[in-house]
């Protein structure tokens, strides 16, 4: 592979990475990586109960105790009128708890010291009066009318948040009461947590001087936090300047805004220098957002034929203790609706109901669009539910009901129009590649011999790219992104985006589309993101938004570049514009193929030579607002072996074919297929975060809430297809999230089939050994 | 107290606190910030640097251990601009993404490559395998430090054969 990318039109090719010199070095510069002069150090004082009254703080001897400079309580905050903060589902959460506790590991206290192990040293020396309240961990126990009420600063006196809804359900009914066949099943997708292998941190460095701050912060969405910390703070937004450095992984865990964040504020705004926070792991997966934790019942009526008919799906949602989840403002749900998946239903009725509990708030879209994984894979496994009850192959039973490809643009039960894809290829081809009908001949001798291999199938659609400003906001702001574009006089660019990547190759995939554009070498484009002082205001990374509104973006921004460049281009070759076309490399002239202009040509001209009356330079920036989200498509398959002996799954092969539209770099999208299918590997099989009766978490570190490592993941294989997205400017649809979203899915489906001749119909992720090994052992299988 | 550590071939003498870790000894006193932390339970490897050519986690180890001894961590990598093999391949094999493990991938197979210059896929994952990759998959990795062996075995070869050669010269 050519690590120089001098080679012009660079779309669809495997370049490396520009961001990876810095990073091999070590040359990387994380959030902790910021060292200011005078800085200080913040430590957060967390709740060993799940709920209690504060009766007392008293935090004089840590105020006392060497190198402290500051310690903040809720009162504090109360006094400057932020003890609550507004959350991105329109709830509010606690920064610092004020008159109760309401989770485990809940935010108490802030202790800033000249040095973190004094910090922490002081935190020790804070005494909290607690008086244990009655704890509710279970959602459904929640809902009961005798349930202790767990938000009492709430207008309505219970725990039942939400209740939203999509679809039709007088049409789903009416479906349901005639139809041959119906399968119900109760799916449970674990509470996890994303993970990123660098928490989140942040340093506020207040200066009282410019009456700026600026804010360090590990941020998947820099310019929205600026906003949000403008309206909490009351700060002016102008002299509020974020700036979120390399982030080491996000996964959605970034997105929120969090206590720590504000604590580290106010305390740089009373002090005047700078302050630094960098949770520890145990902090990470305590208190910052979670993922998941539905608890879902699906049913679907069918023909005997397996012919799909209706969904019909009932959900309680534990969202812990404050409802802080990052979905669109009116998605409660979020896109859970997608649940019909790529099948033809005729209708289908969708309800989500809210809960508090006294568990870590959230969730976050954690590698998926908002609740996409948790519809993705509920459909995925009642499908293999509906395949087994008719003994249907469920390869057959999908493209027996795969929405066809002369369907699309296709309109979904709950109201999403589909841009395009081709499932069936998809399928076929990972059949295909796994030798399908090879592994079903050697399972079935397996079978004949007492073994127990398994293959399951997962066949997903996507839906991402968050996304038309009509439906969507956060907090009230539009879904677009932006791409801003400067062409120096050498024909070097600088270009920023809205966007904010945390490993996903921005720096690399985004100057391969603008150098296509502006007919370059992707080398001659500099890509920056991350700095509100700088970059054109957008939206974020997340949800796989980012190629699909910030790569449009740059896209027509490059465009916008040339209709300018067009002009100045007749201007050197003497003709009239209409006689001036662009062949991908150079302007030429029409019929005249010897006579042309680069783009290089036309930069010097911008700033030396312009035709009379013109505005000199060379950039544009362009907002772009995309008509409709994007539709990747995927199909996977796993094929498993168990162990008689101890119950452990062995993943032998997985088989991902994606169909993304358009390439920008296949690398980098194969090298996303990876990530995402060890991480829904990890959910399948090793990662639940548990709470006893008392609310205690189960899983506060690595050492009980897994992570895969080398010798736990398997080997992967990927191919692909593609089908454009027909409104996208490059076709391109985003792939980050897809292998999240559809994997689990797959593993459990191989698992459950595995275990079949047992009569087993579905486990519960993960799905640990012991769980496999008290099933064989209940059937007297125990060798 | 007083520790003194050669790290990357220069000599530091400086007054820690005995609690000091040395990963933030590394990282706040030297400013090497290369060596990443990742978690509080030596889960992560993160901070993997080579004490006296053994890699350790050095969130694990205090500051004091490291005293008379020598430290290399991955700003050592790469000498006179000259990137190390281990680094051309995790570029090339796209080995990393946020690039957060990817020091303490990288001096983790740096110390694997010493003792097994040829290691197997199967070797290469149990070597790596305190090293918590939340981004790749690992697949790639793995190629990565395949393709350095095959790096580094060329090049002693070449050296070898410059030297035989060299030898033929002379005589
Ligand atoms: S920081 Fe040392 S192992 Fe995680
Ligand atoms: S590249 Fe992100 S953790 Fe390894």
């Amino acid at each position: 592979m050519a690590l120089q990318q001098t080679e012009l039109r660079p779309m669809g090719k495997s370049i490396g990475r520009k961001e990876d010199p810095r990073l091999i070095r070590g040359k990387g510069r994380y959030i902790d990586d910021i060292m200011l002069p005078n800085m200080l150090y913040m430590c957060v004082l967390r709740s060993p109960y799940a709920h209690a009254r504060i009766r007392r703080i008293d935090a004089s001897a840590a105020l006392a105790a060497p190198g402290v400079k500051l310690v903040i309580t809720g009162e504090d905050l109360a006094g400057m009128n932020l003890a609550w903060m507004p959350t991105m589902a329109g709830d509010t959460q606690m920064v610092l708890a004020t008159g109760k506790v309401l989770f485990q590991y809940q935010e108490v206290a802030a202790v800033v010291a000249e040095t973190r192990a004094q910090a922490e040293d002081a935190l020790q020396l804070i005494e909290v009066d607690y008086e244990p309240l009655p704890v509710v961990v279970d959602p459904f126990k929640a809902l009961e009318p005798d349930a202790p009420i767990l938000r009492e600063d709430k207008e309505k006196k219970s725990n039942h948040i939400f209740h939203w809804e999509a679809g039709d359900r007088e049409q789903t009914e009416a479906l349901f009461r005639d139809a041959p066949v119906i399968v119900k099943q109760d799916v449970r997708f674990p509470r996890v947590h994303p993970s990123p292998l660098e928490p989140c941190g942040c340093v506020a460095d207040y200066n009282s001087a410019t009456g700026r701050l600026t804010f360090y912060v590990t941020s998947q969405a820099p310019h929205a936090h600026r906003t949000v910390l403008a309206m909490v703070s009351g700060l002016p937004e102008h002299q509020i300047h974020v700036i979120s450095p390399d982030v080491g992984g996000g996964f959605g865990n970034k997105v929120p805004v969090y206590p720590g964040y504000v604590c580290a504020i106010v305390a740089s705004l009373k002090l005047g220098v700078p302050v630094k926070w960098i949770e520890t792991r145990t902090e990470n997966i305590t208190s910052t957002n979670f993922a998941r934790d539905y608890h879902m019942t699906a049913e679907i009526a069918a023909r005997e034929d397996g012919r799909v008919l209706a969904l019909r799906v009932k959900t309680v949602a534990d969202h812990g203790a404050f409802d802080a989840a990052a979905d669109p403002s009116k998605f409660p749900a979020g896109l859970f609706s997608i649940v019909t998946g790529s099948y033809d239903f005729r209708s289908a009725f969708v309800e989500v109901d809210g809960v508090y509990t006294n568990k870590a708030p959230g969730g976050v879209a954690y590698r998926c669009s908002f609740r996409v994984t948790e519809a993705s894979y509920l459909i995925e496994r009642v499908m293999d539910v509906l395949a087994r009850r008719l003994q249907m192959d469920p390869a057959e039973l999908r493209l027996r009901n795969f929405i066809r490809k002369d369907q699309f643009p296709y309109h979904s039960p709950t109201g999403w129009v589909y841009d395009s894809g081709d499932y069936e290829k998809t399928l076929n081809l990972a059949l295909q590649r796994i030798g399908y009908a090879e592994l079903r001949k050697e399972q079935a001798e397996k079978r004949a011999r007492g073994e127990f291999m398994g293959i399951g199938i997962s066949t997903f659609t996507e839906i991402v790219g968050a996304g038309p400003g009509h439906t969507f906001d956060i907090m009230g702001i539009k879904m677009f992104d932006s791409a801003q574009i400067r062409v120096h006089p050498t024909g070097k660019v600088i270009a920023r985006l809205g966007v904010r990547h945390q490993g996903q190759g921005h720096e690399t995939t985004f100057a391969q589309i603008i150098a296509e554009e502006l007919g370059l070498s992707a080398d001659d484009v500099l890509i920056e993101e991350g700095d509100t002082d700088t970059a054109p205001y957008g939206l974020g990374t997340y949800a796989s938004r980012s190629t699909p509104t910030a790569g449009g973006a740059a896209a027509l921004c490059g465009r916008r570049i040339r209709e300018k460049a067009r002009k100045i281009a007749a201007h050197l070759l003497e003709v009239g514009e209409d006689d001036v076309i662009w062949d991908g490399l150079a302007f030429t002239v029409k019929g005249l193929p010897g006579r042309s202009v680069s783009m290089k040509d036309v930069a010097f001209a911008a700033y030396t030579n312009v035709p009379e009356g013109m505005e000199p330079g060379l950039e544009a920036t362009y907002y772009y607002d995309p008509p409709n989200l994007t539709f990747p498509n995927g199909a996977y398959i796993a094929v498993v072996d168990i162990d008689k002996g101890t119950g452990a799954v062995k993943v032998r092969r997985f088989m991902a074919v994606d169909d993304c539209g358009n390439v920008i770099n296949p690398m980098i999208v194969e090298g996303q297929v990876h990530g995402g299918l060890t991480e829904g590997f990890a959910i399948a099989f090793m990662q639940d975060i548990p709470y006893d009766a008392d609310g205690n978490c189960l899983a506060p570190n690595w050492m009980d809430y897994l992570v895969p490592t080398s010798l736990d993941t398997p080997h992967w294989e990927t191919d692909r297809t593609v089908t454009p997205s027909p409104h996208h400017p490059i076709g391109a649809k985003g792939v980050g999230e897809s292998p999240n979203v559809g994997s689990p899915a797959a593993f459990v489906n191989a698992v459950v089939d595995a275990l079949s001749p047992l009569g087993v119909e579905h486990i519960d992720m993960p799905i640990f050994p012991w769980k496999v090994w008290s099933i064989l052992r209940e059937h007297g299988i125990d060798e | 107290m007083i520790i003194r550590v050669k790290v990357n071939g220069r000599l530091y003498e400086s007054d820690v606190e005995p609690r000091t870790l040395l990963a933030y000894y590394l990282r706040e006193e030297l400013k090497l910030t290369g060596t990443h932390i990742g978690c509080d339970t030596t889960s992560c490897g993160a901070c993997t640097v080579l004490l006296d050519g053994k890699a350790v986690k050095s969130c694990t180890v205090l500051a004091v251990q490291a005293n008379g001894r020598e430290v290399l961590t991955v700003e050592s990598l790469d000498q006179d601009g000259q990137l190390h093999p281990l680094q051309s391949a995790f570029w090339e094999e796209h080995a990393l993404q946020c690039g957060y493990c990817t020091p303490g991938m990288l001096m983790a197979s740096y110390a694997l490559l010493q003792e097994n210059p040829m290691p197997t896929e199967a070797e290469i994952r149990e070597g790596l395998s305190g090293n918590i990759c939340r981004c790749t998959g690992y697949v790639n990795i793995v190629k990565a430090v395949q393709s350095a062996a095959r790096t580094m075995a060329d090049k002693t070869r070449e050296a070898l054969g410059e030297v035989a050669a060299s030898g033929t010269a002379t005589d």
